[in-house]
């Protein structure tokens, strides 16, 4: 079992993950380049944040063309888990591996600040070890992560129960129209998504910031240890 | 041939810049703008001399690259020499 991380032009959150896969999880660990076309024989693909190619036409839009791309999408039509995370989940909604898109956030600021999430979803890798409806207090750090679809596709992906991370109050009630608990006006205050089959997540909020005790914060810790866990157990 | 291709954000979805930029034009003096969408222009050169041909590639680097779709629309144009800015 072996995770890799993809390293594009840009990157700023690819050794944050990679030490957490490696030296918190133990873990097989290693790095793609955004000009590798295959994902190397790893079972888990994690796109991590930063800002690949210097966020340049729109964000992710580049990284979504780049070689890897075309190896992380056969990694995905053939199951493997792939894991975005802020620029990573932009570059996969770019890539149409997720539907929708990122506008920037409503106050138009860059935000850098702890938020909370409700798990509403935990049938999945990245979930089977979080409790549904728990709250996860974890930071995010982006420009662009007012999540939007049309009206339509928006309810298409609630009813096929799509949405996995829902920015909410610290009591986990929901507060879509409040900038304190859904910062950046996501539409239904969408933190986090997968794809219909349930093998690609990708949320804005930052798991690989809190997930040691010597930060203050192991929330994150959860949603990587899940996807490995959830390989580990496929591999027995 | 010399192409301009500009893209803005459906009228349908809020546009937070054109907004910040609207209401900075109300206070600098101009109270009669009522909405501002702020996008990109590209001038793009191309090879081909055919227009029809250049207008349906220019659709397709849209569709694929200089537009996304579910935020934002996007308009072509081709441009006489003269009309290409400096």
């Amino acid at each position: 079992m072996k995770c890799g991380v993809v390293v594009f032009p840009g990157s700023n959150c690819d050794h944050d993950v990679y030490h957490v896969l490696k030296h918190v999880l133990e873990q097989d660990a290693t790095f793609l380049w955004h000009q590798d076309d295959t994902v190397k024989g790893c079972d888990l693909v994690v796109l991590p944040g930063g800002f690949s190619y210097g966020d340049y036409l729109r964000a992710g839009a580049l990284a979504s063309l780049s070689p890897v791309m075309g190896a992380v999408k056969r990694h995905a039509e053939a199951g493997g888990l792939v894991l975005g995370i802020c620029n990573g989940f932009q570059i996969l909604l770019e890539a149409g591996l997720l539907p929708g898109a990122m506008r920037r956030n409503q106050n138009l600021r860059f935000l850098c600040r702890d938020v909370y999430l409700r798990v509403e979803r935990t049938d999945l890798p990245f979930t089977r070890n979080l409790s549904e409806g728990q709250i996860l207090r974890i930071p995010i750090a982006h420009a662009e992560g007012n999540y939007e679809d049309s009206p339509e596709r928006l309810d298409a992906l609630e009813a096929n129960r799509q949405v996995v991370f829902r920015y909410v109050a610290p009591d986990g009630s929901r507060a879509d129209s409040d900038p304190r608990w859904n910062p950046n006006g996501a539409a239904r205050a969408i933190a986090g998504i997968t794809n219909a089959a349930g093998n690609v997540l990708a949320m804005m909020p930052h798991p690989e910031r809190c997930s040691e005790p010597i930060l203050g914060n192991t929330d994150g810790l959860a949603i990587l240890a899940s996807a490995v866990g959830a390989l580990a157990g496929a591999a027995r | 041939m010399k192409a301009r291709v500009t893209v803005y954000p459906r009228r349908e979805i809020l546009d937070p810049q054109g907004k910040a930029i609207r209401d900075a034009l109300n206070r600098v003096g101009f109270p009669g703008v009522e909405d501002v969408r702020a996008g990109k222009s590209f001038e793009i050169s191309l090879g081909s001399s055919d227009p029809e041909a250049a207008n349906r590639e220019l659709r397709d680097m849209c569709e694929k690259l200089l537009a996304n779709t579910v935020v934002e629309d996007y308009s072509v144009e081709l441009l006489s020499e003269t009309e290409v800015r400096p």
